[in-house]
């Protein structure tokens, strides 16, 4: 996944011919289609609430997207929080989707690199996402891009009937 | 996590022959590099071609060769070539199973579940990258996004 390429605190920032800028309400249907064709289930519902909490509402939440010749090739989703589980503000990666026929070409590593600078702009040192372990194809593209363990760890219970 | 001895020799063989895929290696060069005996790691090279990671290469000059894919190739790929990984503890409880077996089992499958799905998502390309940050910081890396 590794591609070189400026960094920058633009608001927006191009790559080649792949531009990386702020969503707007009139990406949502891009979207839920390429969520769709990554994971097979559309949830238009779901990322109508993502935009209404995420674009142009604060600072410190980004829903990004990644387009060539207006054509929508991927997304990254996060926002800065603070002081749940006792952390101090940090960078957290909720979501991200490359369309597939745009894969292993350096687009999820611009994605994830423009997250982490407008994390920096933020003010915040760490930047976190949580994943299923079993998801090899998204954790290896994390820990490709030096992501380790963190200091959390998640415990689940089953509710009993 | 400990790994056995023949285990470790092997990922430290694939990192060094991985870091640059198109040159070739002798065993006599990576044993030297790691103060091992080239007998151990001949073995260790072996395994790692029948499993089609390295090619041996005959003639003058000779030695091993990368020919996975950095990329897809895995620590745990490697590794369970030389011993398993969350490996079935059954056979361990002398009183069959038991309910303190079971939920012991329970403690020791999710420790298991972790180390598979660290090990699996962690690339030799992922790897490399680490050595690399590993060399630019010799007290270690800071915890924290690249600048």
């Amino acid at each position: 996944m590794a591609m070189s390429h400026q960094k920058t605190s633009s608001p927006r920032s191009e790559h080649g011919d792949v531009r990386i800028r702020a969503a707007t309400l009139s990406d949502l249907a891009a979207v839920v289609a390429l969520d769709a064709e990554d994971t097979g289930i559309a949830k238009p519902a779901y990322w109508k609430s993502r935009f209404e909490w995420y674009v142009g509402r604060r600072p410190d939440r980004f829903f990004l997207v990644a387009e060539r010749q207006d054509a929508m090739l991927g997304f990254i989703v996060g926002e800065v929080r603070a002081w749940e589980f006792g952390s101090p503000p940090s960078g957290w990666i909720f979501a991200i989707g490359v369309s597939p026929d745009a894969r292993l070409h350096g687009l999820g590593t611009m994605l994830f690199d423009e997250m982490c600078v407008r994390f920096r702009k933020a003010g915040v040192k760490e930047v976190r996402t949580m994943l299923a372990k079993d998801d090899r194809l998204i954790m290896s593209f994390f820990r490709s891009q030096g992501m380790m363990a963190g200091p959390f760890i998640q415990l689940e219970k089953r509710l009993a009937p | 996590m400990r790994v056995q001895v023949a285990t470790r020799l092997a990922l430290f063989a694939v990192f060094q022959l991985a870091a640059d895929p198109s040159r070739q290696h002798a065993a006599a060069e990576i044993a030297q590099r790691f103060g091992i005996s080239v007998n151990h790691l001949s073995k260790v090279l072996r395994t790692l071609g029948r499993a089609g990671l390295v090619e041996a290469l005959r003639g003058a000059g000779g030695g091993y060769r990368f020919r996975g894919n950095p990329r897809r190739v895995t620590l745990l790929d490697v590794i369970e070539l030389f011993e398993p990984v969350g490996a079935a503890r059954g056979d361990q409880d002398p009183e069959g199973p038991s309910a303190e077996g079971r939920a012991l089992h329970r403690v020791f499958d999710e420790i298991d579940d972790i180390a598979r799905a660290t090990l699996s998502s962690i690339s030799l390309a992922t790897m490399l990258a680490l050595i690399e940050e590993a060399r630019r910081t010799p007290g270690g890396p800071e915890r924290a996004t690249a600048p």
